[in-house]
């Protein structure tokens, strides 16, 4: 049995879910009144142009951000007006987030850094260690485990924060372009293995891309312009999770 | 269609049926070949000396006559094969053709509503070509395929993606 294993599985009816949420920058409206539902295990891609609001949604989404109006629900329960402390505790435990460039810790290791969710909640060394190794196995960089990333290949480093954002088996992975910083045939790697991965583990992604070709990889697509869905009202979908 | 089959001859002889599988074989997506077609191809090149009768397979079934390249037949495939494709000469595609007439017969909004359906479409078609290329089961010759419509659709869809934008400024334009 894999260490991975022993970890706890998602918990069932995760959906996640946002309605009417409204942001600005200042001035600058970024979403005006967006809903939003995503069911367990699925994969949608957040598309639209640039400028659109696609980062800021995900960004209220993962409780990274607090709206100025709307609900954000996770599994049930509403987390948008949760205190900080609760919400960074989310990010560790059932949600995951990726970004464009890795994002990975200069004095680590490639498994120290895939351990780091696992540590910051209390795992043990040695434990979180095993369970990172088996992550970057999972993603076929097994070998990269004792290497600093200074000395990896941008794929190579993205497939590592690729296995840290999976490692705590979130129920919610958030990626934003996350292919965004490579050539195309590394890039779809990384996108293959990421699906792969979340439909494993049952684990809903929230890809947002400007490209088809990586909202292909998606089950459906959520389009955003300036600010609000784009398309007509009655293909929008929201709603608290049940 | 002619280079096709002396393509498929110059990787070894075979009979007209065969000619038609393999090319199903290595084309996986186009659509398949009238079996009538074939042997007219296969004819017509015998006429001209591209190819050349072999034997004859009595073994199960009806008699089946093999072909085989010629060394003409195969300096033609090579000729061929050296020749560039025109890029484009005629920029007359089914989808282009529908977006003008749209916008030049039915309203704004009509018109968008189509290119929003129109691109719900594409991005169906790539999802279930990403769900081929992506199954570890599928053959190099699939997956050849898959990218190729892929990267055309993705071309298509930044093309919509515009149109949509110059929809309005476009039948301002073609409407005096
Ligand atoms: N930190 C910020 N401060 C001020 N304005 C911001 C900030 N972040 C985003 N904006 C503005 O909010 C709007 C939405 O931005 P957002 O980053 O969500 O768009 P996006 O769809 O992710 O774009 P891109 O594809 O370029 O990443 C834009 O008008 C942007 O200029
Ligand atoms: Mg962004």
């Amino acid at each position: 049995m894999s260490r991975a294993s022993q970890l706890p599985a998602p918990a069932t009816a995760a959906t996640i879910s946002a309605r009417g949420i409204v942001k600005s920058y200042g001035a600058t409206p970024a979403l005006r009144e967006v809903s939003f539902r995503a069911e367990p295990g699925e994969i949608v891609a957040i598309t639209g142009p640039s400028g659109s609001g696609k980062s800021t949604l995900l960004l209220c989404l993962a409780g990274i951000l607090q709206p100025e109006a709307g609900e954000v629900w996770f599994a049930g329960r509403r987390i948008d007006d949760a205190g900080e402390e609760a919400r960074s505790r989310m990010r560790r435990t059932v949600f995951g987030v990726l970004f464009q460039f890795g994002q990975l810790v200069a004095e680590l290791t490639a498994a120290e850094n895939v351990a780091l969710p696992l540590l910051l909640s209390g795992a043990r060394r040695r434990e979180a260690l095993a369970v990172a190794r088996t992550g970057l196995d999972r993603v076929g960089v097994a070998d990269l485990a004792d290497v600093h990333p200074s000395q990896m290949s941008g794929g190579q480093a993205q497939r590592v924060a690729m296995a840290r954002a999976l490692v705590t088996r979130p129920d919610v992975l958030f990626a934003d372009e996350p292919t965004g910083a490579l050539d195309s045939l590394a890039g779809e790697q990384v996108l293959t293995e990421l699906t792969r991965a979340a439909r494993q583990g049952g684990t809903t992604v929230l890809l947002v891309t400007h490209e088809a070709r990586v909202a292909a990889y998606a089950d459906r697509e959520l389009s955003l312009r300036d600010g609000v869905v784009d398309g007509p009202a009655h293909e929008v979908e929201y709603g608290p999770g049940r | 269609m002619k280079h096709v089959v002396l393509g498929l001859l110059a990787l070894g002889d075979r009979h007209g049926y065969d000619v038609k599988r393999q090319y199903e074989a290595r084309f996986p997506a186009a659509k398949p070949l009238a079996a009538a077609q074939v042997y007219a191809t296969l004819e017509r090149l015998e006429r001209d000396g591209l190819v050349a009768q072999g034997g004859v397979d009595r073994a199960g079934g009806p008699d089946r006559t093999s072909y085989t390249a010629t060394p003409a037949g195969r300096a033609e495939l090579h000729r061929w094969l050296s020749e560039v494709e025109p890029p484009l000469p005629y920029v007359g595609a089914a989808l282009l053709t529908k977006v003008t007439l749209a916008v030049l017969v039915a309203d704004d909004a009509a018109a968008a509503g189509y290119l929003r359906r129109q691109r719900a479409a594409h991005l169906d078609r790539m999802r279930e070509l990403t769900r081929l290329k992506s199954d570890p089961a599928s053959s190099l010759a699939w997956v050849l395929a898959a990218d190729y419509a892929l990267n055309h659709l993705d071309a298509d869809l930044q093309w919509i993606d515009t149109a949509m934008i110059r929809t309005a400024d476009l039948s301002k334009e073609m409407r005096p």
